[in-house]
């Protein structure tokens, strides 16, 4: 139980996959505007990971020892497709879950955070429970890096900044000191 | 778009629609693997072989693809080309494989890639596309390279792996690790838009002289 929590510990704050692992970027300098909308995006990050990290396992375990070379290619469709199901079993099961969630799973499927936790996973030859660990802490990651740098821009958005930093260089400067900030999580897992 | 010469299509992707300097994509490799200048090169030719091989490829079966399906289709040949660069370096270059590590695999999921066959291969002829490929390739080595050189010789005080700083210089460690990915891209941009607003700020001095010139002569 203690590996477990120390792999979601991990996932969330010591390797962040946003600030760490440069993973989903995308959306972390696009939705990072409004703090409600980054939270929305960051659940259905959580949700989506999930997904991918199950599939990654299955195919882990009862498909690539046959066929290795297929690996990324059966990553990518076998999430998209499971995505698209799940994403129409929530619209006929819960429209308000989906109005919430809905709009952003397509937009995450092709992210590559999703495709960077199923090969991480495959990398550390993590079991299925694992995986799940991984997948909710890396996607708790991310979702407190998006809210962290939505908030930031928010407040920002008044701020008096310099013309020449406007834009794209303000991002990621802001990101580089979060990014410096987290690094401060490092000491945490020597402790353990 | 269809207007452009052959010169243009190669020259676009290199400096003014430089995929990740002007565009903003491809970041995650952008960032991620250019802690040393040879990581960011091999990274560089790598998604060089994997855009121009697709786009080629999309390129020539453009017409016999549904429109439903094409994008589907698209991220099964970069996945395949991918696949093709991953194990190649793995056979060639063992270390630096593995000092990439997943973002070999995640150029699958680069922006610049899909954006390229989307916007281009699919709808231009072959010779075409190849050059606009080959131009957004070298556009996006020239990042690595600008981003690479800039955070081995600051984090490390090399250069490929040769001192370049000498003296008692005191590597600044944060440029190797991840913060430093972020703050060096973002750094690279404010001098970029300093350029920009400099020479906009000549042309407008430039401009001025004639408009008093003129008016002094009307009255």
């Amino acid at each position: 139980m203690g590996d477990l929590f120390w792999i979601l510990l991990s996932a969330m704050v010591v390797n962040n996959f946003t600030l760490a692992y440069f993973l989903g970027l995308c959306p972390f300098m696009g939705v990072s505007g409004r703090v409600a909308t980054a939270l929305r995006l960051g659940l259905a990050d959580i949700f989506v990971l999930v997904i991918a990290s199950v599939c990654a396992w299955f195919l882990n375990t009862f498909i690539l020892p046959y066929a290795p070379f297929l690996r990324l290619i059966s990553f990518i469709v076998v999430i998209a497709s499971l995505v698209q199901i799940v994403e129409m079993v929530i619209k006929k099961v819960s429209p308000t879950l989906f109005r919430q969630l809905g709009i952003y799973l397509p937009l995450i499927t092709t992210n590559c955070a999703i495709l960077g936790l199923a090969i991480f996973q495959t990398n550390r030859g993590y079991g299925l429970l694992e995986g799940i660990f991984f997948a909710v802490g890396g996607g708790l990651g991310l979702t407190l890096a998006l809210v962290l740098m939505a908030s930031i821009r928010e407040s920002s958005e008044m701020a008096d900044v310099p013309s020449l930093a406007k834009g794209m260089a303000l991002v990621l400067i802001i990101a580089g000191s979060l990014s410096l900030a987290f690094m401060g999580f490092a000491g945490l897992l020597s402790a353990s | 778009m269809s207007k452009t010469t052959p010169q243009q299509d190669f020259f676009r992707g290199i400096w003014r629609e430089n995929p990740v300097l002007m565009q903003m994509l491809g970041l995650c490799p952008a960032l991620a693997v250019t802690n040393s200048l040879e990581n960011a090169i091999v990274m560089g030719i790598a998604t060089f072989f994997v855009l121009t091989g697709s786009s080629l490829l999309v390129s020539l079966v453009k017409t016999i693809v549904p429109g439903e399906v094409r994008i589907s289709t698209y991220i099964l040949i970069i996945a395949t080309f991918v696949t093709v660069a991953d194990m190649t370096l793995e056979a060639l270059v063992p270390d630096i494989h593995k000092a990439l590590g997943a973002f070999v695999a995640l150029i699958v999921v680069n922006c610049i890639i899909l954006a390229r066959q989307e916007a281009f291969a699919s709808k231009n002829p072959v010779g075409r596309a190849l050059l606009d490929a080959f131009g957004t390739g070298v556009g996006f080595m020239i990042a690595m390279v600008m981003m690479g050189s800039v955070r081995e010789i600051l984090g490390a005080g090399t250069l490929l792996g040769v001192k370049v700083i000498p003296g008692r210089f005191e590597p600044w460690v944060i440029f190797v690790l991840p913060p430093g990915g972020f703050l060096t891209l973002g750094f690279w941009l404010l001098l970029l838009a300093w350029f920009h607003q400099r020479r906009a700020e000549r042309e407008k001095l430039a401009r001025l002289p004639d408009a008093a010139v003129s008016g002094k002569e009307a009255a």
